[in-house]
Protein backbone atom coordinates (compact mmCIF):
# COMPACT_ATOMS: atom_id res chain seq x y z
CA UNK A 1 0.00 0.00 0.00
CA UNK A 2 1.46 3.31 -0.78
CA UNK A 3 1.35 5.73 2.13
CA UNK A 4 1.24 9.09 1.14
CA UNK A 5 3.23 11.65 3.34
CA UNK A 6 1.86 15.25 2.78
CA UNK A 7 4.77 17.53 3.33
CA UNK A 8 4.35 20.74 4.86
CA UNK A 9 5.97 23.54 3.15
CA UNK A 10 9.40 25.04 3.26
CA UNK A 11 9.66 28.35 4.80
CA UNK A 12 12.14 31.03 4.46
CA UNK A 13 14.05 30.70 7.19
CA UNK A 14 14.48 26.95 5.89
CA UNK A 15 15.18 28.04 2.26
CA UNK A 16 17.79 30.31 3.21
CA UNK A 17 19.68 26.95 5.02
CA UNK A 18 19.10 24.82 1.66
CA UNK A 19 20.49 27.69 -1.07
CA UNK A 20 23.89 25.60 -0.91
CA UNK A 21 23.20 22.10 -1.19
CA UNK A 22 20.37 23.41 -3.78
CA UNK A 23 22.88 25.11 -5.65
CA UNK A 24 25.34 22.04 -5.07
CA UNK A 25 22.56 19.66 -6.64
CA UNK A 26 22.59 17.86 -3.26
CA UNK A 27 19.04 18.27 -2.86
CA UNK A 28 16.72 15.24 -3.34
CA UNK A 29 13.93 15.15 -5.77
CA UNK A 30 11.50 15.83 -3.41
CA UNK A 31 13.21 18.64 -1.75
CA UNK A 32 14.11 20.25 -4.50
CA UNK A 33 10.38 20.71 -6.11
CA UNK A 34 9.62 21.61 -2.44
CA UNK A 35 12.56 23.99 -2.77
CA UNK A 36 11.42 25.15 -6.40
CA UNK A 37 7.73 25.34 -5.09
CA UNK A 38 8.86 27.79 -2.15
CA UNK A 39 10.97 30.05 -4.79
CA UNK A 40 8.34 30.45 -7.24
CA UNK A 41 6.00 32.18 -5.16
CA UNK A 42 8.86 33.88 -2.90
CA UNK A 43 10.04 36.87 -4.31
CA UNK A 44 12.23 37.34 -1.32
CA UNK A 45 14.00 34.24 -1.22
CA UNK A 46 14.50 34.76 -5.38
CA UNK A 47 15.96 37.53 -4.21
CA UNK A 48 18.36 35.67 -1.93
CA UNK A 49 19.51 33.06 -4.00
CA UNK A 50 20.25 35.37 -6.83
CA UNK A 51 22.36 37.48 -4.22
CA UNK A 52 23.75 33.79 -3.43
CA UNK A 53 25.03 33.35 -6.71
CA UNK A 54 26.16 36.92 -7.23
CA UNK A 55 28.26 36.32 -3.58
CA UNK A 56 30.41 33.07 -5.26
CA UNK A 57 30.60 35.59 -9.02
CA UNK A 58 31.78 38.11 -7.06
CA UNK A 59 34.45 36.02 -4.84
CA UNK A 60 35.75 34.39 -8.22
CA UNK A 61 36.24 38.05 -9.35
CA UNK A 62 38.47 38.56 -6.62
CA UNK A 63 41.56 40.95 -8.04
CA UNK A 64 44.91 38.88 -9.48
CA UNK A 65 48.47 40.28 -8.23
CA UNK A 66 49.57 40.74 -11.20
CA UNK A 67 52.89 39.09 -11.91
CA UNK A 68 56.20 40.63 -12.82
CA UNK A 69 58.72 40.12 -14.31
CA UNK A 70 60.59 40.25 -11.11
CA UNK A 71 58.46 37.50 -10.00
CA UNK A 72 60.07 35.09 -12.61
CA UNK A 73 63.48 36.27 -12.39
CA UNK A 74 62.41 34.69 -8.23
CA UNK A 75 60.98 31.86 -9.56
CA UNK A 76 64.05 30.97 -11.61
CA UNK A 77 66.07 31.55 -8.42
CA UNK A 78 63.87 29.59 -6.36
CA UNK A 79 64.36 26.54 -9.31
CA UNK A 80 68.24 26.77 -8.88
CA UNK A 81 67.88 26.83 -5.36
CA UNK A 82 66.70 23.52 -5.18
CA UNK A 83 68.76 22.25 -7.84
CA UNK A 84 71.29 23.08 -5.58
CA UNK A 85 70.27 21.19 -3.04
CA UNK A 86 69.40 18.12 -4.92
CA UNK A 87 73.58 18.41 -5.85
CA UNK B 1 48.18 14.23 -20.16
CA UNK B 2 46.77 17.89 -18.68
CA UNK B 3 48.98 20.75 -19.14
CA UNK B 4 50.06 20.77 -15.58
CA UNK B 5 51.20 16.87 -15.47
CA UNK B 6 53.27 17.78 -18.75
CA UNK B 7 55.17 20.89 -17.11
CA UNK B 8 55.86 18.88 -14.03
CA UNK B 9 57.57 15.92 -16.37
CA UNK B 10 59.55 18.39 -17.69
CA UNK B 11 60.18 20.04 -14.32
CA UNK B 12 61.73 16.79 -13.37
CA UNK B 13 63.37 15.94 -15.92
CA UNK B 14 65.62 19.63 -15.12
CA UNK B 15 63.74 22.26 -17.44
CA UNK B 16 63.91 25.33 -15.58
CA UNK B 17 61.40 26.78 -18.28
CA UNK B 18 58.97 24.81 -17.61
CA UNK B 19 59.05 25.67 -13.65
CA UNK B 20 58.55 29.06 -14.28
CA UNK B 21 55.94 28.47 -16.51
CA UNK B 22 53.94 26.24 -14.01
CA UNK B 23 54.68 28.97 -11.35
CA UNK B 24 53.58 31.55 -13.28
CA UNK B 25 50.05 29.58 -14.05
CA UNK B 26 49.34 29.15 -10.25
CA UNK B 27 50.40 32.55 -9.18
CA UNK B 28 47.46 34.61 -8.80
CA UNK B 29 45.10 31.75 -7.32
CA UNK B 30 48.07 31.15 -4.93
CA UNK B 31 49.12 34.75 -4.22
CA UNK B 32 45.05 35.47 -3.64
CA UNK B 33 44.40 32.58 -1.07
CA UNK B 34 47.36 33.31 1.13
CA UNK B 35 46.03 36.67 1.29
CA UNK B 36 43.32 35.76 3.12
CA UNK B 37 45.26 34.35 5.76
CA UNK B 38 48.08 37.24 6.31
CA UNK B 39 48.07 40.83 5.95
CA UNK B 40 50.33 42.05 3.31
CA UNK B 41 51.19 40.74 -0.18
CA UNK B 42 55.16 40.19 0.88
CA UNK B 43 54.01 37.93 3.53
CA UNK B 44 51.64 36.36 0.96
CA UNK B 45 54.49 36.60 -1.14
CA UNK B 46 56.71 34.45 0.91
CA UNK B 47 53.86 31.85 1.43
CA UNK B 48 53.92 31.54 -2.29
CA UNK B 49 57.47 31.08 -2.77
CA UNK B 50 58.45 28.94 0.37
CA UNK B 51 55.16 26.60 -1.47
CA UNK B 52 57.06 26.12 -4.67
CA UNK B 53 60.11 25.06 -2.67
CA UNK B 54 58.29 22.49 -0.58
CA UNK B 55 56.21 21.67 -3.90
CA UNK B 56 59.95 21.00 -5.40
CA UNK B 57 61.63 19.14 -2.90
CA UNK B 58 58.36 17.16 -2.54
CA UNK B 59 58.15 16.20 -6.27
CA UNK B 60 59.00 13.60 -5.91
CA UNK B 61 56.69 12.03 -4.06
CA UNK B 62 53.67 13.48 -6.06
CA UNK B 63 51.92 10.54 -7.17
CA UNK B 64 49.54 11.76 -9.94
CA UNK B 65 47.07 10.02 -8.54
CA UNK B 66 45.62 13.57 -7.60
CA UNK B 67 45.12 16.70 -10.02
CA UNK B 68 48.50 18.65 -9.58
CA UNK B 69 46.93 21.78 -8.44
CA UNK B 70 44.75 19.41 -5.52
CA UNK B 71 48.33 18.92 -4.00
CA UNK B 72 49.54 22.32 -4.71
CA UNK B 73 47.21 23.89 -3.05
CA UNK B 74 46.91 21.52 0.02
CA UNK B 75 50.76 22.43 0.75
CA UNK B 76 49.86 26.07 0.35
CA UNK B 77 46.92 26.52 2.17
CA UNK B 78 49.29 24.15 5.17
CA UNK B 79 52.03 26.80 4.93
CA UNK B 80 49.86 29.70 4.77
CA UNK B 81 47.69 28.63 7.61
CA UNK B 82 50.93 28.22 10.17
CA UNK B 83 51.99 31.68 8.86
CA UNK B 84 49.03 33.44 9.52
CA UNK B 85 48.51 32.06 12.83
CA UNK B 86 51.71 34.06 13.96
CA UNK B 87 50.23 37.19 12.62
CA UNK B 88 46.75 37.17 12.75
CA UNK B 89 45.02 39.39 14.61
CA UNK B 90 40.59 39.68 12.98
CA UNK B 91 38.36 38.35 15.65
CA UNK B 92 37.10 35.59 13.87
CA UNK B 93 33.52 35.12 13.08
CA UNK B 94 31.42 32.19 15.14
CA UNK B 95 31.65 29.05 13.19
CA UNK B 96 27.86 28.36 14.10
CA UNK B 97 24.79 30.31 13.64
CA UNK B 98 22.88 30.15 10.81
CA UNK B 99 22.86 32.15 7.38
CA UNK B 100 20.82 34.64 8.37
CA UNK B 101 19.83 35.78 11.78
CA UNK B 102 16.76 34.59 13.26
CA UNK B 103 15.89 38.25 14.12
CA UNK B 104 15.14 38.70 10.11
CA UNK B 105 11.87 36.19 10.20
CA UNK B 106 8.64 36.10 11.97
CA UNK B 107 6.82 33.40 13.86
CA UNK B 108 6.27 31.29 11.02
CA UNK B 109 9.66 31.33 9.65
CA UNK B 110 8.39 33.90 6.57
CA UNK B 111 10.79 37.10 6.14
CA UNK B 112 10.34 39.53 8.18
CA UNK B 113 13.06 41.74 7.15
CA UNK B 114 13.61 40.68 3.79
CA UNK B 115 16.64 40.88 1.31
CA UNK B 116 17.88 44.43 0.84
CA UNK B 117 18.48 45.10 -2.58
CA UNK B 118 22.28 45.01 -4.34
CA UNK B 119 23.25 42.76 -7.10
CA UNK B 120 22.56 44.49 -9.48
CA UNK B 121 25.23 47.72 -8.51
CA UNK B 122 27.59 45.16 -7.18
CA UNK B 123 29.17 44.61 -10.49
CA UNK B 124 29.85 47.71 -11.61
CA UNK B 125 30.89 48.81 -7.82
CA UNK B 126 33.43 45.84 -7.83
CA UNK B 127 36.22 47.98 -9.25
CA UNK B 128 34.89 51.30 -8.40
CA UNK B 129 34.90 51.08 -4.43
CA UNK B 130 37.15 48.66 -3.43
CA UNK B 131 34.28 45.57 -2.86
CA UNK B 132 36.88 43.14 -3.64
CA UNK B 133 38.92 44.57 -0.85
CA UNK B 134 35.54 43.94 1.58
CA UNK B 135 35.49 40.61 0.35
CA UNK B 136 39.09 40.21 1.17
CA UNK B 137 38.30 41.71 4.44
CA UNK B 138 35.31 39.43 5.17
CA UNK B 139 37.18 36.49 4.07
CA UNK B 140 39.83 37.30 6.46
CA UNK B 141 37.48 36.80 9.53
CA UNK B 142 35.95 33.84 8.64
CA UNK B 143 36.65 31.12 10.63
CA UNK B 144 40.04 29.07 9.04
CA UNK B 145 38.09 26.02 7.79
CA UNK B 146 35.22 27.80 5.72
CA UNK B 147 37.73 30.17 4.61
CA UNK B 148 39.42 27.61 3.31
CA UNK B 149 36.55 25.97 1.86
CA UNK B 150 35.53 29.25 -0.02
CA UNK B 151 38.81 30.00 -1.19
CA UNK B 152 38.98 26.72 -3.10
CA UNK B 153 35.92 26.34 -4.51
CA UNK B 154 35.04 29.82 -5.49
CA UNK B 155 38.27 31.32 -6.21
CA UNK B 156 40.43 28.37 -6.84
CA UNK B 157 37.39 26.70 -8.84
CA UNK B 158 37.99 23.57 -7.23
CA UNK B 159 35.23 20.61 -7.51
CA UNK B 160 33.84 19.77 -4.14
CA UNK B 161 35.61 15.79 -4.66
CA UNK B 162 39.22 18.29 -4.82
CA UNK B 163 38.45 20.06 -2.11
CA UNK B 164 37.35 17.32 0.51
CA UNK B 165 40.73 15.59 -0.99
CA UNK B 166 42.62 19.14 -0.54
CA UNK B 167 41.35 19.57 3.00
CA UNK B 168 40.67 15.59 4.12
CA UNK B 169 37.33 16.47 5.39
CA UNK B 170 34.12 14.83 4.52
CA UNK B 171 31.62 15.92 1.34
CA UNK B 172 29.07 16.50 4.30
CA UNK B 173 31.69 18.87 6.18
CA UNK B 174 32.87 20.35 2.59
CA UNK B 175 28.99 21.55 2.17
CA UNK B 176 28.53 22.84 5.54
CA UNK B 177 31.43 25.06 5.36
CA UNK B 178 30.78 26.28 1.96
CA UNK B 179 27.30 27.29 3.04
CA UNK B 180 28.31 29.17 6.24
CA UNK B 181 31.39 30.85 4.47
CA UNK B 182 28.80 31.70 1.23
CA UNK B 183 26.40 33.05 3.65
CA UNK B 184 28.57 35.07 5.70
CA UNK B 185 30.33 36.94 2.60
CA UNK B 186 26.47 37.32 1.38
CA UNK B 187 25.42 38.91 4.86
CA UNK B 188 28.51 41.23 4.52
CA UNK B 189 27.76 42.08 0.89
CA UNK B 190 24.45 43.09 2.04
CA UNK B 191 25.36 45.27 4.84
CA UNK B 192 28.08 47.04 2.67
CA UNK B 193 25.66 47.27 -0.64
CA UNK B 194 22.55 46.81 0.86
CA UNK B 195 19.33 49.34 -0.41
CA UNK B 196 15.56 48.79 0.39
Amino acid sequence: MRVLLRRRELVCQEMVELVTAYLEGGLSRGQRRRFEAHLAGCEHCTEYLEQMRATIRLTGGLRAEDLTPEMSAEFAALYQRWRAEEQ
Amino acid sequence: MDEDAELVARVRAGEEQAFVTLATRHHSTMQRIARTYVASAAVAEEVVQDTWLAVLRGLDGFKERSSFQTWLLAILVNRARSTGVHEHRSVAIGDAGPAVDSSRFDESGAWMSPPLHWVEESDSRLLAEGLADRIQATMRELPERQREVVMLRDVAELSAREVCEALEISEANQRVLLHRGRSHLRQALEADLGRI
